[in-house]
């Protein structure tokens, strides 16, 4: 049976060429914080990730604080605004409806600790509504964050008028690049943000390990306490073998960042036209315009997307769907939900994310197999 | 090196459900000219899971029996498993079917997916009073089994009742809290929030 993993937004395949670098550097086991060569070894394969991942989104490498993971990231972001809060510095938060539960969450347990968070909405095709963002940022916000594409949808946001709006009020900006990076060209200096997250996972990196970037002269408390490492603003020894595959990882991506958006673009369009003229009924989710490129969510109504994705997975295709059914809770993706979908179409959503291995032949297979399940589903359906 | 191919086995369904899944039984083919004694549906779309359910019937038993659903997996095959279990079963039995006996035959389903094969034996028994009423008769067994009063998430009167009881439920908040009542379409908390009054005055809790 043929295998086509088209799930890379939950996360990819780590890269041939990071699996090789990590092989070559596999004897270097030094804690990067001693002295000795040992040591001097490990920090080095640090400092070029540093390098690589600065590169690749624009930012110098000392402004680039390794983590586990975009999580942490946003999670330390948050907790900075909470100590700007604490400190009289502001008294506001302005957050998104559509942020990955990294953010939602901690905006939540936010809320619980007596911090005022606003979530701005978003339009019918799940962007962020920039005039409401605008309406809702005031003098008294602290920290204003808004994701730059979202891992359901793909919608891309407006973040550099996002940017300017926080900053007309001197609100701190920050940014979850997660499922950016490596897909679209990111400029931290030139956009002037002043916090972005990343994990990297989503760019075939290893898993556990991501990036804080946080703009040189913006506040930074650390979030764990303990060492010395990264100026003792994350401390904690140096996870060297897979933050320097992730270096690896940024190189890849920066070298061939435009025609690998391309390709992907390509291939996802090659997708939807395909399932648009073999499946009748069929509703593309989420801006065509302003999509992250490798990102394609679909709905099926009168099919169950949990029925679609079991299915799919026995002809061997992995995808995730916006279903409530699959997640185990009872509500459909409020990401879906929060651009005014109807709770059927949720019910019924697919998403296919494309990454760098993914072909043509992937995309042809994908589209043999899916029509008869849509169809078997519908008839089995009661409407 | 070890062997990941566990992982098919380890698919959340048993082979069982997986089976009933891929093969729906007793399913209501459009072309199949089938025409019901009793009929029934429950569920609604917006709530991810909608049932229908047609009968015929012979001597008091249940002659054939044919469904629909929109719904995951767990709900295909429970329903499609349900139609198994009832075929040829006298209306009385067939009445008193709970989503248990449907699961423990499909060997199991994982826990939050219970909710999904709970509108089966629901369906059912709205086929089987649709039965009743179409032949103008008095339903023997009407009553005698717990009503669904949030169909999106399966919260019947007597469970409620038993948590208004038991003092673990005093506000619609909780009650949403415990059974996920209401978080679906909505349209039954009013008549949740009744209840819920008239089981505190009767139970005199306040
Ligand atoms: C937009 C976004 N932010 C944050 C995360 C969290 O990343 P991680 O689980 O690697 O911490 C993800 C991953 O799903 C994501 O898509
Ligand atoms: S009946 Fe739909 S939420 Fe209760």
């Amino acid at each position: 049976m043929q295998s086509v993993y088209m799930d890379n937004n939950a996360t990819t395949a780590m890269a041939p060429e990071v699996k090789a670098a990590l092989k070559e550097a596999d004897r270097i086991f030094g804690n990067a914080s001693s002295m000795h060569r040992y040591g001097r070894e490990a920090a080095a394969l640090v400092s070029h990730a540093r390098e690589d991942l600065a590169a690749l989104v624009g930012c110098r490498p000392s402004e680039v604080l390794f983590t586990s993971g975009a999580t942490e990231s946003n999670n330390t972001v948050f907790d900075i605004a909470r100590h700007l809060i604490t400190q009289g510095k502001g008294s506001r938060i302005v957050t998104t409806t559509i942020e990955h539960p990294a953010i939602i969450e901690t905006a939540r347990y936010l809320q619980s600790e007596g911090i005022h968070v606003d979530f701005c909405p978003v339009d019918s095709e799940g962007r962020v509504k920039i005039d409401e963002l605008e309406k809702l940022v005031g003098d008294d916000v602290a920290l204003v964050s808004v994701m730059m594409g979202n891992n359901e949808s793909g919608a891309v946001q407006d973040t550099s008028s996002a940017v300017r709006i926080a900053h007309a009020h001197n609100a701190l900006f920050h940014t979850d690049v997660t499922q950016a990076v490596g897909k679209l060209p990111i400029d931290f200096e030139k956009e002037g943000f002043d916090y972005m997250s990343l994990s990297g996972h989503k760019f075939h990196g290893p898993k556990g390990v991501g990036a804080l970037i946080a703009r040189k002269g913006a506040p930074l408390m650390p979030f764990l306490h303990g060492g010395h490492q990264e100026n003792g603003l994350r401390p904690g020894t140096y996870n060297t073998q897979a933050i320097y595959g992730m270096g690896i990882a940024a190189k890849l991506a920066k070298k061939d960042l435009e025609t690998e958006a391309a390709r992907l673009w390509s291939l996802r369009e090659m997708l939807r036209k395909g399932i648009e003229e073999s499946i009748d009924d069929v509703v593309i989710n989420g801006s065509q315009e302003h999509c992250l490129p490798g990102t394609l969510n679909v709905s099926f109504p009168r099919a169950e997307g949990e029925s679609i994705l079991l299915m799919l997975d026995m002809a061997g295709v992995a995808v995730s769907t916006g279903s409530a059914c699959a997640t185990g809770s009872l509500e459909p993706s409020y990401v879906l939900m929060a651009t005014g979908m109807d709770v059927e179409l949720a019910h019924g959503s697919i998403r296919f994310s494309l990454g760098r291995y993914n072909t043509q032949e992937d995309v042809r297979y994908v589209l043999r197999v899916l029509p008869p399940i849509i169809k078997k589903l519908r008839e089995m359906s009661t409407r | 090196m070890k062997d990941f191919k566990d992982f098919m086995t380890g698919w959340v369904y048993t082979d069982t459900v997986k089976d009933h899944f891929i093969n729906p039984r007793n399913l209501w083919k459009k072309e199949e000219d089938f025409t019901p004694d009793g009929f029934g549906e429950v569920g609604s779309l917006a709530c991810g899971d909608q049932m229908r359910v047609g009968i015929t019937v012979e001597d008091d038993r249940i002659k054939e029996i044919r469904w629909l659903t929109y719904g995951c997996a767990s709900a295909i095959a429970s329903t499609s498993m349900m139609s198994e279990l009832v075929k040829g079963m006298s209306l009385e039995e067939a009445y008193k079917i709970t989503p248990e006996m449907i699961t423990d035959r499909l060997g199991g389903l994982p826990e939050h997916k219970f909710h999904c094969s709970v509108l089966g034996d629901k369906a059912l028994r709205a086929a089987i009073d649709n039965y009743y009423e179409n032949k103008g008769l008095e339903n023997p067994f009407k009553g005698t089994v717990a009503k669904v009063v949030c169909e999106c998430r399966n919260v019947t009167d007597q469970q409620i009742e038993q948590l208004v009881k038991t003092g673990q439920v005093r506000t619609l908040e909780e009650l949403t809290e415990k059974t996920g009542l209401g978080t679906g379409c909505g349209k039954c908390k009013a008549k949740a929030l009744q209840m819920l009054e008239e089981l505190k005055h009767i139970y005199n809790i306040t």
